[in-house]
């Protein structure tokens, strides 16, 4: 490398290789960065970028090579810990690190006390920041709601919080509208100016802001092409600007096509334009999304969208395809009205959404196939069309691979090759190239400007690059919901006596906003401007003035050690984003406490009504006189006679008798006799319990029948007896089902919802990628379990309390036993089915499989082996072992010994203990599988 | 015709996708057997190593007899505790049934006092309590008969009665809770995997992408139920081959055909819960809870715990919305009393209807929830 031994540096990296399954993302990567300066890396996208900014942070695990961040060896988790308060970390994607339901004020507050600081000092801390970036009059706004720019503002101080040393910035402008990005990088260059120390390392997109940066590392494909200043690598490639420095440093193969794209005019054939919007409206509740909106689009024009994010574009493409009602105004789509279930329209518009929409567990070939026969393409046709778009769009290597693991830029293609598939007259594309590499970019461009200057179609294209909408016949801006004005590219430049479309934008942009009175996009500078003057409370000046002065930041917060604040800080978060949820809140407590209605008085143990039916075949006084006895039993209900054998077979196989009894012919005359007559009693044996229950009633009025015929000969049947039995029983004497059923179901139910929320609520961490905050601060794997898991365990609790409230007072089941018992193991007993949850979690990665897997592992156990209905002692085989290893078991025993045993806390006991080790068996096993890294 | 193009196409799609997911393959292999297995051998009787206690005060031949007579697979080995012993026992569940047997009782009954014998049941296991109750009288009965007699004979009475069971004559508790694992397996699975698909999809954004094609949502809808359902029916055939008739023996008395027709229009209807479902929830999390709403009345009630003719008044015109319950009827007629499809017809009927219903709801409601879900 060409650093000179002397310069101090930020990171070694020697031979660094990083896999995921069968991709290469990094490949033998040996790099110097030098300290305090802002490096950038460029490259297109799926370069390893990310991957390497991931491991230079701390939050991927090294795979491979030698890492050297800090001076210090990031293998060891010793040098992490100590480095790892000193590095701020912002992953690619807007606000990806932000919970969207906390407001500005609580994210930030959040950060905080990861590290540590006092409430004070946070106060402190957060006034600046916010004043500084021009957040301070959105301080109580969730942070979902804020616009692209203003989210990485948020996400940027919340990296600046506690000081950092190296901050590491993943494509933090991308998607952003350029406003914002100027404004975001003069407060980047701001901080900078006040702490020369600090090393910024940023990944971007985005080449004329690589012009303004210290040193540039230029990537492709798991390798560096090459590293230095910005002048020295336009000197080596000898050229004049970074965009074509960096692909003139391309493998030949893969500069793309280097000839300049030229775009035909357009040639209006029809006078009929192809869109039309009449102050189109969409409003979200008491948000107005997109206000009054009008334009026209003409026939095989390319018309570009521009905005930032959360400006309404995606909105307002989204009315014209039908997917959003429109709220007021009218839009038209090759002059007709549009409307959703208008299948022939569809038929002639191709759609790509912002996100990649097409199946990712599906082949290039396989998406392509499927759409083809979604669009209803004959046979050959699709054939033909297949080839052709898999020709045009250079998908053949990858023909076959499946869409999850293509580069962006290729999934865009393919998403096009599948817009275009069934030859649409018209495309609406939202953001299409966000993230794609410049030169990927260019290739996606010049299919486009063939398909509208060749095929006529007509193109609606929303877009963040400048230089692509320079490319369009016509554009519009759009902000905050509004469309500002729509015109050539040349003429909004001229209108504003701007050199640029940027900076034409940039003032209609400061027009828009100066008349309004929400300073959304405030011009920072000021409030920056103001701080050097005041150089205690100056941006990024240590903050030894807070609490007594002698403090410094960095003592307070304690590395390596379990630190209570942290946790509760997680708590605190959890509780915040539970709150702002209500109706799952709503669903956790109605929901158990109507399930507890149901199970509990719709499980009914006493069999009756029992339906019977007699098969008489000796009609006479004395077989009358038999049946007569089950007539007045109160166990079963009579069903007409039966007539024959087969109206016996028949009507329980129906079900519509459980008993059939049959009198022999003869049986009067052979009983007056004196000899022993036989009735047969006909049980349906398909459920089990039930057959035996039967069985005992049966037995029970024989008995009557026979007491009786022996009174009326004048003999008493006791008599006959040799033993009194005397059964007696116990805790339940009146023998009603809810006494059992009432203690059990609140069992049931306190483990499987707190178990599932848990657990749903970690996995949507790893999905929604919030989770990156556990890898980046200083927290440990038991704050950051314990923390999520006590508000969960608080909710359990409030859940035992409203339905053991429930049980005494509405279900009458009286609690005879201990109450701090009950409460005890029932703490306990929550704490181990959020456990289970965490558990569960960290071996899903997704929120589905998270549910499913849930579902499935704790259903069976607690409804079949924990002794709902059949205690655990008397199972057998493997349904034996899982009772007895499910806590379930323990404290539905637990519980029915405290409702209607009357057991003091001390013969609660034997429970408790159990309960009380599954909890931390689960947490435990769950922070050995959960990595302080990425992989 | 072009519509039921469209529904194969998409449904071949959903196909691939679960089938290419490895822990969801996994989790469906484990529930249709090592959970069918686990859960139908578990509960084979309800009466079932139920641990016995016995204070015996008499220390007679009689009294050894009575607890030589309690005996496994009903009973455990009886236990002999003191008199003392009794309350401390029952309250930490050591027993289920205690067995007091006074002293001199042998000489009682031989001079004919008819001593008496206790029975101290722990009801809070209703239905253990009732039959462990009547197999312990009946027992103690015929002990003492027997010691009486001394001979084998049973005391004749005037009329004798004759107890069979129809469709499972040895009562083999295992048959009922084969059938009924296999009914709470292809309903949980059902719906998770229907729900799922479309949350997932939601999440992905790609159900936008078909909402712009020429797709109607009842073609989107129906997709899913159709590739889902088959996914769990060809589980639920192999697992009634394999698992519940091969290795459980469980024998199926009338039509397979017919049952798995049935199996198959259950899971219409099972699946079209899930899509409803999935309509409702906005997130993740309300759809875990919304599940656990559904899916535990359909695991407890629907005749598979305990009968539904037993079940509240009240509670019956609930229990009838759920499909699983006719199901279950179905299932038991076709499998243990070998019903056919003259007999069945209304409980199918009583399915379709119902799974139509929650078919029509999730239409109605799906384009609405794409476009609230912003």
């Amino acid at each position: 490398m060409a650093m000179s031994d002397s310069a101090p540096l930020l990171a070694s990296l020697q031979g660094i290789n990083h896999t995921y399954g069968d991709v290469q993302a990094l490949n033998d990567i040996t790099l110097d960065i030098p300290a305090g300066m802002m490096v950038g890396l460029l490259g297109p996208d799926g370069v390893g970028k990310s991957t390497l900014l991931g491991l230079i942070s701390g939050a991927r695990k090294l795979q491979d090579g030698q890492l050297q961040v800090l001076n210090g060896d990031m293998r060891s988790s010793a040098h992490r810990k100590k480095a790892g308060p000193k590095i701020a970390y912002l992953p690619q994607g807007l606000g990806k690190n932000l919970y969207a339901d906390l407001s500005v004020e609580e994210n930030l507050d959040f950060f905080a006390k990861l590290f540590g600081q006092k409430s004070q000092e946070r106060a402190l801390r957060i006034t600046q920041l916010t004043k500084a970036t021009g957040l301070e009059s959105f301080l109580h706004r969730p942070a979902g709601k804020l616009s692209g720019g203003m989210k990485q503002k948020l996400g940027l101080c919340c990296s600046l919080i506690h000081d950092p040393d190296l901050l590491i910035l993943d494509e933090p402008t991308t998607g952003v509208d350029p406003l914002s990005r100027r404004q975001f990088w003069q407060l980047i260059a701001q901080i900078r100016s006040q702490r020369h120390q600090m090393s910024v390392v940023v990944s971007t997109a985005y080449m004329d802001e690589a012009e303004g940066f210290d040193w540039l590392v230029a990537m492709d494909a798991g390798k560096v092409l090459a590293s230095g200043k910005p002048q020295e690598l336009k000197n080596t490639t000898g050229t004049d600007d970074l965009e074509s420095a960096f692909v003139a440093l391309l493998p030949l193969e893969k500069r793309g096509n280097t000839e300049k794209l030229v775009i035909p005019p357009l040639e209006v054939t029809t006078e009929k334009p192809a869109i039309i919007a009449r102050g189109i409206t969409r409003k979200f509740d008491d948000f107005v999304a997109v206000d009054d909106v009008s334009f026209e689009i003409k026939a095989g024009e390319i018309f570009g969208f521009l905005g930032s994010n959360g400006c309404g574009k995606t909105t307002t493409m989204k009315m014209l395809t039908g997917l959003l009602p429109i709220s007021s105004g009218e839009a038209f789509l090759f002059g007709k009205e549009v409307d959703a279930s208008d299948m022939k329209t569809r038929m002639r518009v191709g759609f790509m959404s912002q996100a990649f929409s097409l199946y990712t567990e599906l082949t290039v070939h396989e998406n392509l196939l499927l759409h083809a026969r979604l669009f209803h393409l004959s046979t050959e046709k699709t054939a033909q069309r297949i080839r052709a778009l898999v020709k045009r769009f250079d998908l053949q290597s990858q023909l076959h691979t499946k869409a999850q693991s293509l580069p962006l830029g290729i999934r865009q293609r393919l998403s096009l090759a599948v817009a275009v598939i069934h030859e649409p007259e018209m495309l609406i594309l939202d953001e299409p190239t966000s993230g794609v590499d410049p030169v990927a970019r260019d290739v996606f461009w010049r299919l486009l400007v063939e398909l509208s200057r060749r095929d006529k179609v007509t193109i609606f294209i929303s877009t963040h690059f400048m230089n692509e909408a320079l490319r369009c016949d016509r554009i519009s801006l759009m902000h905050a919901g509004k469309v500002l004005v729509y015109d050539e590219p040349k003429h909004l430049v001229a209108a504003k006596q701007a050199s640029t479309l940027e900076e034409a934008f940039i003032g209609y942009l400061e027009e828009a906003i100066g008349g309004k009175e929400a300073p959304e996009n405030e011009e920072p500078s000021a409030a920056l401007a103001s701080i050097p003057s005041e150089p205690s409370t100056s941006l990024m000046e240590p903050l030894e003035v807070a609490s007594n002065g002698s403090v410094s930041t960095k003592s307070t917060t304690t590395d390596n050690v379990f630190s209570l604040k942290r946790m509760l800080a997680f708590s605190y978060r959890e509780i915040m984003e539970v709150m702002r949820d209500p109706v799952r809140l709503t669903f956790a407590f109605i929901g158990s406490a109507l399930l507890l209605l149901v199970v509990s008085y719709g499980i009914s143990l006493d069999v009756e009504d029992l339906t019977y039916a007699a098969y008489d075949n000796d009609r006479t006084p004395q077989s009358r006189e038999y049946l007569s006895h089950f007539e007045g039993s109160r166990y079963f209900i009579k069903k007409p006679s039966i007539q024959s054998e087969d109206d016996l077979e028949r009507r329980m196989q129906s079900n519509e008798i459980t008993l059939a009894l049959e009198i022999p012919a003869g049986f009067g005359r052979t009983l007056i006799r004196g000899e022993t007559p036989s009735v047969s009693a006909w049980i349906d044996g398909a459920n089990t319990t039930r057959a035996g229950t039967i069985e005992g009633y049966v037995s029970g009025v024989h008995v009557a029948y026979l007491t009786q015929l022996f009174a009326e000969q004048g003999y008493d049947i006791d008599d006959y007896a040799n033993v009194d039995l005397q059964p007696r029983y116990r805790y339940n004497p009146t023998f009603e089902t809810i006494f059992s059923m009432g203690p059990k179901t609140p069992a049931m139910l306190l483990l499987l919802f707190p178990a599932i929320l848990m657990a749903v609520s970690m996995a949507r961490e790893k999905e929604i990628g919030t989770i990156t905050n556990f890898f980046v601060t200083p927290t440990t794997r038991f704050e950051f379990l314990l923390g999520k898991q006590l508000p969960y365990i608080a909710i359990g609790m409030i859940n035992f309390v409203t339905l053991t409230l429930l049980v005494v007072y509405l279900l009458k089941v009286p609690l005879t036993g201990s109450v701090t018992g009950l409460m005890l193991g029932a703490f306990f007993y929550v704490f181990a089915a959020t456990g289970f949850g965490l558990l569960v979690s960290s071996i899903t990665n997704t929120q589905v499989a998270a549910v499913f897997a849930t579902a499935i592992l704790t259903l069976m156990p607690t409804v079949m082996f924990s002794g709902m209905i059949q205690p655990t002692s008397t199972l057998e085989g493997g349904g034996y072992i899982i009772g007895t290893l499910w806590p379930a078991t323990y404290y539905m025993h637990l519980s029915v010994a405290a409702f209607t045993k009357g057991l003091s806390v001390w013969q609660l006991m034997n429970d408790i203990y159990v309960l009380a080790i599954f909890g931390p068996v689960f947490v435990v096993v769950t922070a050995l599988f959960l990595k302080k890294q990425e992989a | 015709m072009r519509a039921w193009i469209n529904i194969y196409w998409l449904g071949l799609k959903e196909l691939r996708s679960v089938l290419s997911d490895f822990v969801m393959l996994l989790l469906i292999i484990y529930s249709f057997s090592l959970a069918i297995y686990a859960q139908s051998t578990a509960t084979s009787e309800s009466v079932n190593n139920a641990s016995v206690a016995i204070v015996d005060e008499d220390h007679s031949a009689l009294s050894r007899t009575i607890a030589n007579a309690l005996y496994p697979p009903y009973f455990k080995v009886p236990i002999l505790i003191s008199p003392s012993e009794i309350d401390d026992a029952m309250d930490s569940d050591t027993y289920m049934f205690v067995v007091s047997i006074p002293p001199n009782f042998e000489r009682d009954v031989r001079k004919g006092e008819r001593p008496s014998v206790q029975i101290n049941i722990d009801a809070t296991a209703v239905t253990q309590a009732s039959l462990g109750n009547t197999y312990i009288q009946n027992i103690i009965t015929d002990e003492v008969n027997h010691y009486i007699t001394r001979s084998d004979e049973d005391t004749e009475y005037p009329v004798e009665l004759v107890q069979r069971r129809a469709f499972n004559p040895n009562g083999t508790g295992m048959w009922f809770g084969a059938i009924n694992a296999l009914l709470n397996q292809i309903s949980m699975l059902t719906i998770i995997l229907t729900g799922a698909a479309l949350l997932r999809e939601r999440e992905h954004g790609t159900i936008e992408h078909l909402l712009v094609m020429p797709l109607t949502s009842f073609q989107i809808v129906m997709s899913k139920v159709w590739a889902n359902g088959l996914i769990i029916l060809v589980s639920f055939m192999l697992s009634t081959f394999f698992v519940v008739e091969w290795i459980l023996d469980v024998p199926i008395a009338g039509s397979r055909l017919l049952l798995f027709g049935g199996t198959a229009l259950y899971l219409l209807a099972a699946a079209a819960i899930g899509i409803f479902l999935g309509t409702i929830a906005r997130t993740m999390a309300q759809f875990a809870l919304l599940l656990l709403m559904v899916i535990i009345p359909i695991m407890m009630l629907s005749g598979g715990l305990t009968p539904i003719e037993s079940q509240p008044e009240v509670i019956q015109p609930v229990t009838w919305l759920l499909p699983s319950r006719h199901y279950m009827a179905f299932a038991q007629a076709v499998v243990f009393r070998g019903a056919n499809i003259t007999i069945v017809l209304p409980e199918m009927l009583k399915i379709l209807g119902l799974g139509s219903a929650f078919f029509i709801a999730s239409i109605l409601l799906f384009r609405r929830s794409i476009s609230v879900s912003k």
